[in-house]
This record gives C-alpha cells, sequence and structure tokens, in this order.
C-alpha cells in the first residue's frame, strides 16, 4: 500500500509533466523554430547578466550576515528583511525596476534594464541560500582553522567557502532557473513583443521566451499558437536543466 | 616559565567560568587539566590561544603571558600560530585532502615552504601516521579513522612549528587503542613542545603528565607535580575526586 502511493506520488508529477509535453509537442507542430532564436537568446542573456549581477552581491551579503555581522537586533532585522524580499511577487520588481532602472537611470526598454530587474528579483535568493549553506558549515572547523593562525577571510577563503559551494550552486541555479521562467516583472519593464534579432549590447532592444509565450498566446493566428507551444517546449526544457543540473551538483557534493 | 597565568577571569555571558585562575606553565613539560564537567577546564585552555573571545558574548579579564609577552595585547592570530591546539573531535577539513590538511596552517599563514613535500613528511613522521598514509597523501583526510583524524590535526597543528600545543580531551572520541597511540606520541612530545591538556580521565593524566591541575567550579583548587597531586594531594577536594568520590 505504501509502496503503491510512493510509486503514485513519483509518477504524477512526471505523468502531468509528460502529458502536457506530448500535448505542447502536437500543438508546435509545424511552428517555424528560427522564430524562437531571439526570444532564447534573450533568455539566456538576462539569466546570465542577473547571475553575474546578483551572485556577488548576494554572496558577500550572506557573507558579511554570516561570518562578520555582530549578532544582534539588526542583523536579525537585516535576515528578515531579505525574506521577505523573497516572498514579494515579482510584478512589484517589475515596477521597481521600471522607476529605477527604466526612468531614473534612464537605461529605458533595454536589456540591461531587464537584467537589473531580475537580478533584484533573484538577489534575495541567492543571498538566503548561501547564508544557509554556510550556516551549515560546522563550527568546529572554523574553529580549527582560527587555532591554526588563520585570519576571518583565510578561514572563510581555505575552509568555509570550499566546504559550502556546492550548495550555494545549487541555490544559485535554483534561483536563476526561476529568473529563466519569469514574465511578468519583463512585461512591466518593458521587454518587447516582437524583437525579430538576438540582441547586440545592453542597451539593445529584447524580448524573452516567457515575455514571447505571453503575446504569442494572445494572438488569433494558429500558427503563433504553435510558436508558443514550441517556446514553452524549449523553456521547460531549460528549467528542467536547471534543476537537473542542480541536482547532480548536490548528489554529487554528498 | 612558558606561560604564565593571572588572575583569569572567564565568563559566557553573565555566567563566570573561570574564577581567577593564576597558574604557570612549565617549558618543555605536559600539563595536564583535571576537573569534573563544568568546571571551565576546556574555557580555561581556550583562553590561552584566544578562542574563548570568539563566542558572542563570551568575555575575558586578566594576564596571560606567552614567553613574558602579555597575549591579550598582541595580535590574536599570531598567538594561534605560535599556540596551537587540537580539538575534542577529530576535524581535519572535510575539504582538503590528508597533504593539504597538513599544510592548510602553513598555507594560511602565507609561510608554505618551497618544499612542502618535507614538511608533510616530517609532520606525518613526528605523529606516526607517515607509514600509515604515504601511499594515499591525495585522499580526503575525513577518510581516515578517528585516531588516524586526531593524529593528523596533530600533524597539522606540529607543521606550524608551535611553541606550546594545547589539548582540549584529545582521546575522548578514540577507542583505546587509537588513545594509547595518541597519549604515547604526547608523551613523546613533551620533550619538545610544552603541552597542556585538558583530559577528564585520571589515569591518562597520570601516564602522560609531568605536572597536573585540578580545577573545580572555575577554580584552581591544586596544582602540582603529577606524582604529588595522585600520591599525596593536600586539598581534600582534589584527593575526593581522585579517588573517585565524585565527579
Amino acid at each position: 500500500m505504501k509502496r503503491a502511493l510512493q510509486l503514485f506520488a513519483l509518477l504524477l508529477p512526471i505523468g502531468i509533466v509528460l502529458a502536457a509535453c506530448v500535448h505542447l509537442v502536437r500543438l508546435a507542430r509545424g511552428a517555424d523554430l528560427s522564430t524562437l532564436l531571439p526570444a532564447f537568446a534573450g533568455s539566456l542573456l538576462l539569466a546570465g547578466l542577473a547571475g553575474l549581477i546578483a551572485v556577488p552581491l548576494g554572496l558577500a551579503a550572506a557573507i558579511y550576515l554570516q561570518e562578520y555581522a555582530p549578532k544582534g537586533r539588526l542583523t536579525s532585522l537585516i535576515e528578515w528583511n531579505i525574506s521577505a524580499l523573497a516572498g514579494v511577487p515579482s510584478i512589484v520588481y517589475g515596477l521597481l525596476g521600471l522607476e529605477i532602472f527604466a526612468r531614473t537611470l534612464a537605461t529605458g526598454r533595454s536589456l540591461i534594464s531587464g537584467a537589473l530587474t531580475l537580478a533584484i528579483l533573484v538577489l534575495p535568493l541567492v543571498a538566503l541560500a548561501a547564508r544557509e549553506a554556510l550556516r551549515q558549515v560546522p563550527k568546529a572547523y572554523r574553529e580549527a582553522a582560527f587555532a591554526l593562525g588563520a585570519t576571518r577571510l583565510d578561514t572563510i577563503r581555505y575552509v568555509v567557502l570550499p566546504m559550502s559551494s556546492r550548495t550555494i550552486a545549487t541555490g544559485i541555479v535554483l534561483a536563476l532557473g526561476l529568473a529563466l521562467g519569469e514574465a511578468a516583472p519583463l512585461i512591466v519593464v518593458g521587454g518587447f513583443a516582437f524583437v525579430t534579432f538576438v540582441p547586440s549590447g545592453l542597451g539593445s532592444a529584447y524580448t524573452a521566451l516567457p515575455l514571447q509565450i505571453f503575446h504569442w498566446l494572445a494572438r488569433p493566428e494558429p500558427e503563433y499558437l504553435a510558436r508558443a507551444a514550441a517556446a514553452m517546449i524549449v523553456l521547460l526544457v531549460m528549467v528542467l536543466g536547471m534543476s537537473l543540473a542542480s541536482l547532480v551538483i548536490r548528489v554529487r557534493a554528498s | 616559565m612558558k606561560v604564565e597565568v593571572q588572575g583569569l577571569r572567564a565568563w559566557f555571558g553573565t555566567h563566570e567560568v573561570i574564577r581567577g585562575v593564576s597558574l604557570d606553565i612549565h617549558e618543555q613539560c605536559v600539563t595536564a587539566i583535571i576537573g569534573p564537567s563544568g568546571c571551565g577546564k576546556s574555557t580555561f585552555v581556550r583562553c590561552l590561544n584566544r578562542l574563548h573571545e570568539l563566542g558572542p558574548t563570551a568575555r575575558t579579564t586578566g594576564r596571560v603571558s606567552l614567553d613574558g609577552q602579555d597575549i591579550y595585547a598582541l595580535d590574536p592570530v599570531a598567538v594561534r600560530r605560535r599556540i596551537g591546539m587540537v580539538f575534542q573531535t577529530p576535524n581535519p577539513f572535510p575539504n582538503m585532502s590528508i597533504y593539504d590538511n597538513v599544510l592548510a596552517g602553513v598555507r594560511m599563514n602565507g609561510l608554505l615552504p618551497k618544499e612542502p613535500e618535507t614538511l608533510v613528511e616530517s609532520a606525518l613522521k613526528q605523529v606516526a601516521l607517515w607509514e600509515e598514509v604515504k601511499e594515499e597523501l591525495e585522499r580526503p583526510g575525513a577518510h581516515l579513522s578517528g585516531g588516524q583524524q586526531q593524529r593528523l590535526c596533530l600533524a597539522r597543528a606540529l607543521a606550524l612549528e608551535p611553541e606550546v600545543i594545547l589539548m582540549d580531551e584529545p582521546c575522548s572520541s578514540l577507542d583505546p587503542i587509537a588513545t594509547a597511540k595518541v597519549e604515547e606520541l604526547i608523551h613523546g612530545l613533551g620533550e619538545r613542545y610544552t603541552i597542556v591538556i585538558v583530559t577528564h580521565n585520571m589515569q591518562q593524566a597520570a601516564r602522560v603528565s609531568d605536572r597536573t591541575a585540578f580545577f573545580y567550579l572555575g577554580e584552581l583548587v591544586e596544582y602540582d607535580t603529577t606524582d604529588a597531586i595522585f600520591t599525596a594531594p593536600n586539598d581534600l577536594r582534589t584527593e575526593e575526586y581522585i579517588t573517585g568520590r565524585f565527579g
């Protein structure tokens, strides 16, 4: 009975995804795949740039909070704040990005506006994941390093970070996977509905897969439906690929 | 005197764990710190390399000097380089091989020698581990047995050529055979290094140490040669403890 339940729990999500895929593949038949390229490239660039911005910041925040900050009310408040930020709906980040980047910094409807917006969206997730990973390094190893005359920075560099790097990497990959699937903040901050070229630079117009899917689905012509379905498959494969990568990292860590 | 402790007091928050201890540690000599659980013996040695103060609410007052220099006036990093430590639970760095574990201290201090292999070999030989691991120096240090891990930790401390080695119940997680090996090492190393060993095992104190200090409730009750402590203690509490009437 228990075995059957376990099997059911395992097969149910796989079955749903498979059924959806079969349906999508049928819908996507005949779609012109070359039309997906701008959105595919846009998604990759957005996630990559967001990672480049958010990972160093998030990691630095986590290291500061876990290794340097005095344990007190202010630190707890900052931590609570980060957890709260991780729960803010993504569309709100879109509005924030629109105001700060697109308008105040005058980056407009460019790739960098989108990337910066996604970066602040994943920043709390990266910081939380990294903080948790650092926290899991037992005190005994920190003390061992200190007792050898290591400075705090050396302890972090030679012991704490190497011991937690895989867990941190898992968190980063999952956070970027999330960024890859976001449409709402990009709609607000000004991703374009129709872009027929791969972004050429930071100031270039861009679109992304989820954004493209959203716009294509809104159109009545059947060929756009086919394209949207094909884009969904590509997006699914990318996100599942990220999850798989994080799983591989985690399994190899233990 | 190698290490002189005067009026040392230490706290965790408002709880005073060491209540004014003065004690001189002789050079090239094994000093054992004994006493029942919670008597402050671990905290005491952690004050000698300024590890105690790393706790969020920990505080220390009093004077601890190494070769006449107040260690609380020195850079704690420099102090810990000269005063090595082996912990209760073996803690070789799990992200490093046996080889890298031995070199961890020198590497983190930017003191890596030109021929690190020689240093690794001599440190491992000093702890009688070389013959057991020389073929597998690249294996993770954490894959060794408990006793081997503890000897690796000792080698890691020795690689920095410390003047004093603190040991906080180094055998409490080891089996009797591994314990015997480590005890033999401590006894031998006592001829070259100044060693302070915390133990709750009185037979161990009697076997490895030259001098013994008995701590009780955060105070130093009695301190003398190990022979004197175990054969003719002055204080009633010492006598009751070593005869097993409490603790």
